[in-house]
């Protein structure tokens, strides 16, 4: 058994699905092939998020990453990158922390308009289904959001990413 | 969840199906226009020519922006598509750090297996 597991091939990825639900909220899925408190446990613990928050293949390392997860608690991200001249911070407060299944942020970096995430992890057959849903104070606050993201930096880093994936896509097809 | 996207793409073609608005479109497409150079061109009250360019906003094919007395109309038509790649850019993002997430999980589940496996022994 233990032999087994050892050579078992690495699973299909599981696909992410982004879609606006309404002028203002934005959802995010995917599955996850482990129990809901394996999910948990990486997205609160700061030394586990720090390895997935933000992959190597960015160009982009984390400077420093607290997160107090608990309700009321706070959290700050800070990421350098080699073509900004100062660091990137994200910060904002834990408003919900129910243990394996609920999770809600305030997103403040941004003077306002800033989005109220809440990410659900529900169990089944041993697999999760994270849903992920950002929700704007207003139509404007996301139309804006993405009309920064379309312009601004944002498109070098994803530029990078399009390579990776590139890349990902032709080992995918080797294997 | 594809509702929303459903709606605006109604929204969209119900804007397209009179003859005026798409006029508006073609109009527009040449050059902005105020509200009262539109209902000239288009021989329409003001009323008339306001509620066409009210549908061709909610469809999101045309902004307005109201500058003193003067509402200017522009072709917003590119709005969607822009968004349409927002998204898809959004997705990879997360599908990157989400393939990162599987092998920290894999690992997790790996060390409570061998964990489980000590206390049993």
């Amino acid at each position: 058994m233990d032999a087994r597991r050892e050579t078992e091939p690495t699973p299909m990825k599981n696909p992410t699905t982004t879609e606006r639900t309404s002028e203002r909220e934005l959802v995010v899925t995917r599955t996850f092939n482990a129990p809901a408190r394996i999910v948990f446990e990486a997205w609160t613990t700061p030394e586990l998020l720090k390895r997935w928050w933000a992959p190597k293949s960015f160009g982009i390392s984390f400077l420093s990453c607290e997160a107090d997860v608990r309700t009321g608690g706070t959290y700050r991200f800070v990421f350098g990158h080699p073509a900004a001249s100062k660091p990137m911070e994200f910060f904002g407060r834990y408003i919900e922390v129910t243990p394996h299944s609920r999770l809600v942020w305030t997103n403040d970096e941004g003077a306002e308009g800033g989005a109220v995430t809440t990410a659900t992890f529900e169990e089944s057959g041993g697999k999760t289904l994270l849903v992920m849903h950002d929700l704007y104070p207003s139509k404007d606050a996301l139309d804006a959001a993405i009309a920064s993201g379309s312009t601004s930096g944002m498109g070098e880093t994803f530029e990078q990413l399009d390579e990776l994936l590139v890349s990902l896509g032709s080992s995918v097809g080797r294997s | 969840m594809v509702q929303y996207t459903k709606a605006r793409l109604d929204a969209s073609f119900a804007a397209l199906s009179d003859a005026t608005r798409r006029g508006v479109l073609e109009q527009l497409g040449r050059a902005d226009a105020s509200i009262t150079d539109l209902a000239v061109k288009f021989q329409m009250t003001l009323t008339g020519m306001k509620k066409h360019v009210g549908v061709l906003e909610q469809a999101g094919l045309v902004t307005t922006e109201k500058v003193g007395r003067v509402r200017t109309c522009k072709l917003g038509t590119r709005r969607l598509e822009e968004e349409t790649a927002w998204l898809d850019r959004y997705r990879q993002l997360w599908d990157v750090r989400f393939i990162e997430l599987d092998n920290v999980v894999e690992e997790l589940k790996r060390k409570e297996n061998t964990d489980g496996r000590k206390k049993r022994n």
